[in-house]
């Protein structure tokens, strides 16, 4: 039962067969680029447009929480470029281990964003009728954090309505981008899991080594262009004014 | 270079077997990995949409028929040519050439046994029609309004038609064309026989990979901004609405970066079926190959900057006007070289007027009217006067229609013998050729001049002064309808009636023509090795051309 990549019927080679898929794998990449790359432009339009409004609403966002899923994600790449290497040394059970451990860590920042979700439901800050961007100044809860972090928002959003007679709507705006952006992200996430579930019955039958390890590399391409968006949303949404705080 | 027709094929038998009888069963044409399948089974998806979106253009013209607006309503006035322009464009006009043509003769004109990756291939056609579905299911459930432009903040606010499952359905239609546009470049750059090098490429081939770089690079972008203005109606958030500082202007700016060069998704693959077509039939190698495979690619890249010309009138300042104007201009460059290089072929060819070739000279014509027009429109004074007329109209339909269709129906008819291995009714196909020629030119040279008057488009009425025109234009379109039935009707025929075509009836140089009619599955016994150059009449004495001579010895020394 052991098969080490059977050639499918289009190709004459292995190494054709191989050259191919990475060849798909970069160029789907490329479109996703392009997918991204709309939301990315209309950030940085409106980004320009109310820049008051999008450095109050990125410093409402939860940093701690936010960078650590940041570390998340990276140590997730860094596993996944592990299970690539194992596979490229036939080192078979450490596949499947590097594999899981992607996985684990994939969960836990999908997890952490449920959080941080619900911490923005909880703060009115969902786009639509409830939408209100002083909520917590309003009702000052424990939800909302500590009562110097409130103080800080206050100022900052008194200080921000004179630049900005709008901030409400505009803000809204900005976490329209923020929920669309780290949403698509967060779904391109889900189907890296279902790949990683995928790979992982593969690889536990043993099916990776030297001589076939394309669908490694390809998902492995995959889940490191899912940390790079990240690596650009998270300054973007969370870092970009926090030199206001 | 006089070498005159010889062949006459008589006395061909149908191959014993061939990808049509290879198995049989419903399940053997919906599960089917082969890439001749799956275009026949887009052939009959594209056709069943070509036919909804002219049932609606077929309302419009009796509609404007008279001034007034007898007919229907204003609202389903809008509603019609909102839905004609949404199942022409997204479920036709795209798919139509690449996924159909392109989908069964690229494979075996770079002589690979499939493209690259079969099962995508069959994944495309599904999700074409999961979109489709979703779009016939707006169109039932109350129509669509918006124009098939979908402009906020009406899509996203005010039209109280069935915006959202179209949105929805166009945006998974757009994977179909972006996994179709993958599958074509990986194809071509990983699949190609020995011998098949770049530019021993066929050119239709070259205008496919311009094509699927545009698929790839500029379907993403409109699936996103109809995401986000789906977003906006279904969650009310305000990426372009200006009660939340969103701004509509973006939306124009996303749409037009995709939706202007989808035109050029429509035209390239039918400037490649027509490159084609033109040396087969002036029985010549085409005239400066290199040219117009560089002509494809800049068309490509050139096509991604012109996007704002749409938006001339639409609010962008004076500046980034004139220099979309001037890129717009520039655009017109390869597709002269093209037009030039195909009428230089012509001079001194032995031009056979087989179907294919009117097509072909026909496209060369109403193209070139089409491309002319747009230059007009390009310039930023004239564009004042005839933005939002019946001028645009008549412009992108003599492009659309007189172009991509006339390309498509040129290519279904060069590649049919392979398809079905049957020839067509050869009189009554150039009789409908012309039947479409003129009902073409009837249905739409008349709102050249309605547009330069001053029609707008996109309103159910007219002052009475429109009317002889506006009634040409709709006895035209009787015409054109007529056109386009009867080839349904005799290619139907011959699928089974049809005389037997043989391996390569015209006779032609591609690699496609080499195997049989119709092909294995497999496309080719051996894998095909290529010693000959592209469109090589010349040396290729077993096409039975008089005046052809032997295996030029080594291609290497310079060309003649």
């Amino acid at each position: 039962m052991h098969r080490t990549g059977e050639l499918f019927g289009q190709f004459q080679t292995l190494e054709q067969q191989k050259e191919t898929a990475t060849l798909g794998m970069w160029v789907f990449l490329v479109t996703e680029i392009l997918f991204f790359g709309g939301m990315f432009l209309a950030y940085s339009i409106n980004r320009h447009a109310y820049s008051t409004a999008f450095g109050i609403g990125g410093n409402m966002l939860d940093l701690k929480l936010g960078g650590a899923n940041t570390i998340v994600l990276i140590l997730s790449s860094l596993t996944m470029a592990m299970a690539v290497w194992s596979a490229t040394t036939s080192r078979k059970s450490l596949v499947t281990s590097f594999l899981i451990l992607t996985l684990i860590l994939g969960c836990a920042f999908l997890g952490v964003k449920v959080v941080e979700y619900k911490q923005k439901y909880d703060h009115h800050l969902i786009p639509g009728n409830n939408f209100d961007i002083s909520y917590c100044i309003k009702n000052r809860s424990a939800i909302c954090g500590t009562p110097e972090d409130l103080t800080k928002e206050a100022t900052e959003i008194e200080e921000g309505l004179k630049v900005d007679p709008d901030l409400n709507a505009h803000s809204q705006l900005y976490f329209s981008l923020y929920f669309a952006m780290t949403g698509l992200h967060a779904l391109h996430m889900i189907i890296g899991a279902g790949l990683l579930l995928f790979l992982i019955a593969q690889a536990s039958k043993g099916r990776f080594d030297a001589n076939y390890n394309t669908p490694v590399e390809n998902i492995g391409l995959y889940w490191h262009f899912v940390d790079i968006v990240w690596i650009y949303l998270f300054p973007l949404l969370y870092l970009i004014n926090r030199h206001l705080a | 270079m006089a070498t005159t027709e010889l062949h006459v094929p008589s006395g061909e038998k149908m191959p014993r077997e061939h990808y049509l009888n290879a198995t049989y069963g419903i399940r053997s044409w919906l599960l089917t990995t082969d890439h001749k399948r799956i275009a026949m089974l887009y052939l009959i998806s594209v056709t069943f949409f070509f036919f909804v979106g002219g049932l609606f253009a077929s309302l419009i013209r009796i509609h404007l028929l008279t001034p007034g607006g007898y007919l229907v309503t204003p609202e389903t006035y809008n509603k019609l040519f909102t839905m004609h322009g949404v199942a022409m464009i997204f479920f036709f006009l795209i798919p139509s050439i690449p996924a159909v043509l392109g989908n069964f003769v690229i494979p075996i004109m770079i002589g690979a046994k499939d493209l690259a990756f079969p099962k995508i291939n069959l994944l495309s056609w599904y999700i074409y029609l999961v979109g489709g579905a979703f779009v016939l299911y707006s169109f039932a459930t109350g129509g669509l309004d918006t124009g098939w432009t979908f402009y906020t903040p009406l899509s996203s606010i005010y039209s109280n038609s069935a915006v959202t499952p179209a949105v929805i359905g166009i945006f998974i239609n757009g994977f179909s064309s972006i996994l179709t546009g993958l599958n074509f470049i990986v194809t071509v750059h990983t699949m190609r026989a020995p011998g098949m090098t770049w530019m021993r490429l066929p050119l239709f081939v070259w205008a496919h990979y311009a094509t699927s770089i545009i698929f790839v690079l500029g379907t993403p972008v409109i699936a996103i901004t109809l995401l986000l203005a789906g977003l906006e109606r279904m969650f009310h958030l305000g990426f372009f609405n200006p009660a939340y500082g969103g701004d509509p202007i973006l939306f124009q700016h996303l749409f037009w970066f995709y939706s202007h060069p989808a035109v050029y998704i429509m035209i390239l693959p039918a400037m490649g079926v027509i490159s084609e077509i033109i040396p087969t039939f002036a029985r010549k190698p085409i005239f400066g190959y290199d040219f117009i495979a560089a002509s494809s690619i800049g068309i490509a890249v050139i096509g991604f900057i012109v996007w704002a010309h749409h938006m001339f009138l639409t609010g962008q300042s004076t500046y980034s006007a004139v220099a979309f104007s001037f890129l717009t201009f520039l655009v017109a460059v390869p597709s002269a070289v093209k037009v030039f290089n195909w009428t230089s072929t012509l001079y001194k060819g032995s031009i056979a007027f087989d179907t294919p070739m009117l097509y072909g000279l026909g496209f060369i014509g109403l193209f070139t009217i089409g491309g002319l027009t747009g230059l007009f429109l390009a310039c930023l004074g004239l564009d004042i006067h005839l933005h939002d007329t019946y001028f645009v109209v008549a412009h992108f339909h003599y492009i659309m229609v007189g172009g991509a269709i006339m390309g498509y129906l040129g290519g279904i008819h060069y590649w049919w013998p392979k398809i079905t291995g049957r020839l067509y009714p050869e009189f009554l196909a150039r009789i409908a050729a012309i039947v479409l020629f003129v009902g073409f030119n009837l249905t739409f040279f008349p709102q050249f001049i309605l547009g330069y008057l001053g029609m707008p488009r996109r309103y159910h009425d007219y002052p009475p002064e429109y009317q002889v025109l506006n009634v040409m234009s709709t006895a035209g379109a009787s015409i054109l309808a007529l056109g386009y039935l009867l080839p349904m009707i005799y290619l139907t025929w011959s699928m089974r009636y049809g005389k037997v075509a043989g391996k390569n009836p015209w006779p032609a140089t591609g690699l496609e023509w080499t195997t049989d009619s119709p092909p294995l599955t497999e496309n080719f016994v051996e894998t095909p090795v290529v010693d000959w150059e592209v469109y090589d009449f010349e040396h290729r004495p077993e096409l039975g051309l008089r005046g052809a001579i032997g295996k030029k010895p080594l291609p290497t020394h310079g060309d003649d």
